[in-house]
C-alpha cells in the first residue's frame, strides 16, 4: 500500500476485541487526515474494522493478508 | 416508540469466569457499535465486583468444571487480556452504565462502597426494567 502510514497498532497476539478497540482508541486522539494501520493476529478484526470504520464514517484503506496475521490501514475523515 | 436500536441492556446473574469474559466483549462489542450499555448485575454476578475481587475470579461455570482448568491454561499460555480489563476498556471508550441490583445488595448487606468504582449505583429492579425497556437487545448472562 502506497499510503503514507501515521502511526500503527502492533496488536498481534490480542483476542477480539482488542485490536478493534486499541483502533478506537487511536483513532479518538488522532489528527483528521492520519492513517492508522492496525496489525492483527485476530480472525475477526478483518471484517470488524472495515464494518466500524463505514459506521463511524471513517475511510477504510484496505486489507493486506501478511504471513500470519493481516495489516488493516484506517484514514480517519472526521 | 423512539429508535431503541442503539442501546443494549444485559442481566449478569453469573459471577463464574466463562460468563464474564462474554460480558466484556459483548460490552465491547457494543461500544464498537456506538452503542449505550446498562448492566445490572445480580447475585453471583455482583459478587464478581466486591472491591478487589473482579481479578480473583478463577472458578468456571458448574456445567464446564472439568474443562475449567485447561481452559484456564489455554487463556493463559496465549495470554489473554483478563475479562476485567476488557470491561474497563468499553467503559473507558463507549457508554457503558453498570449498577448493582438492590435486592442482591440488601440481602448480604452490602453497600456502594463494599463494590469497585466501576458501580455506578444501587438500584431496583424497577429502574433497571425501564433501561431494558429502551433498550433493542437485552442479554441474560
Amino acid at each position: 500500500m502506497a499510503v503514507q502510514v501515521t502511526k500503527e497498532i502492533d496488536a498481534r497476539g490480542s483476542f477480539c476485541p482488542g485490536p478493534m478497540m486499541e483502533l478506537i482508541r487511536v483513532i479518538r486522539s488522532a489528527q483528521i487526515g492520519d492513517v492508522i494501520a492496525v496489525l492483527s493476529t485476530d480472525q475477526g478484526s478483518k471484517k470488524d474494522i472495515p464494518k466500524w470504520v463505514d459506521k463511524a464514517k471513517q475511510e477504510f484503506i484496505g486489507v493486506e493478508e501478511l504471513e500470519g496475521y493481516d495489516r488493516i490501514v484506517v484514514k480517519k475523515i472526521k | 416508540m423512539s429508535d431503541n436500536s442503539n442501546r443494549m441492556s444485559m442481566v449478569v446473574f453469573n459471577g463464574t469466569i466463562d460468563k464474564l469474559y462474554p460480558v466484556a466483549i459483548m460490552a465491547s462489542g457494543a461500544v464498537m457499535n456506538d452503542m449505550r450499555v446498562d448492566i445490572f448485575l445480580t447475585f453471583w454476578g455482583l459478587m464478581a465486583f466486591r472491591k478487589g475481587e473482579p481479578y480473583k475470579v478463577t472458578q468456571v461455570s458448574k456445567d464446564y468444571a472439568e474443562l475449567g482448568p485447561e481452559m484456564m491454561r489455554v487463556m493463559q499460555e496465549k495470554n489473554v487480556a483478563p475479562w476485567y480489563d476488557t470491561l474497563l476498556q468499553a467503559i473507558e471508550l463507549g457508554d457503558v452504565h453498570i449498577y448493582a441490583c438492590a435486592m442482591t445488595a440488601d440481602l448480604f448487606g452490602l453497600s456502594k462502597d463494599d463494590f469497585e468504582s466501576v458501580i455506578e449505583d444501587i438500584i431496583g429492579v424497577g429502574e433497571f426494567i425501564d433501561m431494558a425497556q429502551k433498550a433493542g437487545t437485552t442479554l441474560f448472562i
